[in-house]
């Protein structure tokens, strides 16, 4: 146990001088920075408005970076460490597998956490410091996503850095996943619709299987009760499921769609050449 | 005791370590020596548990190093040809060795002090923006503050200055008893005057073994 902790605890101190995390959290700081200054909390679009229409256009823009962010900044953990021969140097030493790999995923999640909810902090501590009514239900719930979100991107992430050889080739299977999960929101899901080369459970079963789409309809779902801006997979979803279980299916699924990846990837690690 | 009995690695179609057995005892003090490509360094890795052999096995202690890492590592420190560039500063390092392996802070301070490596003034220093000699001197002497029972060294010294190399295998005379001190090296002179066995390897095969 005091391995895994100490594990953790190096990972999160060399992640949080790295240069890749000061852009990723200047990026999301940024984002709120730049949503105070442009007025979004003055504004009203389709019904809601102050810190509520701010925490929605921080989370769709969320919704994209945050998978690659986590991807490419996760998935050379192990196999750049194998690549360069630390992992060979570290693992001299009287430390089990589990303590090392567990130990690097539970420090590499705070790293990647904690900016984007930092972010979300930021904006309440100012909002209410201006007078705005805060929106907590919303602020739960977006902690909640943004959780289960790097739950599963830092577990996909872990599975390809244990079985992939090279960083390069890891960045490249990061990418293309990322780009395939992004394709299969609503915006591809229509085209096969429309298209009508499958039908409509194949369509919702496959966006019910995307993370990110889930996080999409969740975190839009408590805004939009006509549903017009949500698409018609998520109408299809709101309407067949309630949304209070599918707030909590957007939570729950997420995380262990992570675990799942992690423990494969954990598996694969443990059974392979460790260099 | 390290037994490795019939054992084969291979790497797709190549085969690294080819069908070797050997065994190194408590006061065996050994060169391992062969061209590139010989299965020198798989086998080193093999003794460290880094890789699951395609048949055959490694014993040391009489556990499995794959099976009972922790148990074998506690017992073995390993200075690797080239030091890794590991991001963390020299103090966190130490913090991973003293919590990882047991090792007192202050033996790792008495080696380097004696490999003339100022640690206090390059404490907050990443690993990896140090010189490398200053590296090397750091692992050897964590692997010596290990006190370990087997001390693997692969090309040690390729880093270090004459000066330095004269320090090494000053702090090295007297190791060999109740141990086994396994040198990699393509230089048999640089390590003569500590080893005591002399063994040869070519295409993933024991070729020579001797007794000096």
């Amino acid at each position: 146990m005091k391995n895994l902790r100490l594990i953790a605890f190096l990972d999160l101190k060399e992640s949080i001088r790295a240069k890749w995390f000061l852009v990723y959290s200047l990026v999301f700081g940024g984002l709120i920075a730049l949503f105070f200054i442009a007025g979004v909390t003055e504004s009203q679009v389709m019904g809601f408005s102050g810190l509520s229409r701010l925490l929605l256009m921080y989370i769709q823009i969320t919704i994209i970076i945050l998978p690659i962010f986590i991807l490419i900044t996760t998935v050379r953990s192990i196999s750049g460490d194998r690549d360069n021969h630390i992992l060979e140097y570290m693992l001299s030493f009287p430390i089990s597998l589990k303590e090392y790999y567990w130990g690097k995923v539970i420090g590499r999640f705070i790293t990647v956490y904690l900016p984007v909810v930092f972010a979300m902090i930021i904006a309440i501590i100012y909002g209410a410091f201006k007078g705005a009514e805060i929106p907590w239900a919303i602020f739960f719930l977006y902690t909640g996503l943004l959780f289960a979100l790097s739950s599963a991107f830092l577990g996909i992430a872990f599975f390809i850095s244990s079985f992939v050889k090279s960083s390069e080739v890891a960045l490249g299977i990061a990418f293309f996943i990322w780009i395939f999960l992004l394709a299969f929101i609503d915006i591809a899901l229509i085209a096969l619709m429309m298209q009508q080369r499958f039908n409509e459970e194949l369509i919702i079963t496959i966006a019910l299987l995307n993370p990110m789409e889930i996080f999409r309809v969740a975190a839009i779902s408590l805004f939009d009760p006509e549903l017009t801006v949500m698409g018609p997979v998520a109408f299809y979803i709101l309407d067949t499921i309630s949304q209070t279980l599918f707030v909590l299916l957007s939570i729950v699924y997420p995380i262990v769609v992570g675990l799942m990846f992690a423990f494969l990837g954990f598996k694969i690690f443990t059974k392979k050449d460790l260099v | 005791m390290i037994e490795v009995k019939n054992l084969t690695k291979k790497f797709g179609s190549t085969i690294s370590l080819d069908n070797i057995s050997i065994e190194f005892n408590k006061n065996d003090s050994i060169a391992l020596m062969g061209a590139n490509g010989a299965g020198k360094t798989t086998l080193i890795r093999s003794i460290l548990g880094y890789y699951h052999p395609d048949s055959g096995s490694v014993l040391v202690n009489g556990l499995d190093p794959i099976k009972e890492r922790q148990d074998v590592l506690k017992n073995i420190s390993f200075v690797p040809q080239l030091p890794p560039p590991i991001k963390l500063s020299i103090d966190e390092l130490i913090q991973y060795i003293e919590v990882s392996a047991n090792v007192k802070r202050e033996r790792i301070l008495h080696y380097a002090n004696e490999m003339k490596l100022d640690i206090k003034s390059n404490i907050k220093k990443s690993f990896f923006k140090l010189s490398g000699g200053m590296k090397q001197k750091l692992l050897i002497s964590i692997s010596l503050a290990q006190e370990s029972s087997i001390i693997i060294f692969d090309e040690p010294t390729a880093n270090l200055d004459p000066k330095a190399r004269d320090d090494f295998y000053r702090l090295l005379e007297g190791k060999q008893q109740d141990r086994i001190l396994l040198f990699v090296t393509h230089r048999l002179e640089e390590v003569e005057s500590l080893v005591n066995r002399e063994v040869y390897m070519d295409m993933g095969k024991v070729i020579t073994d001797e007794k000096l």
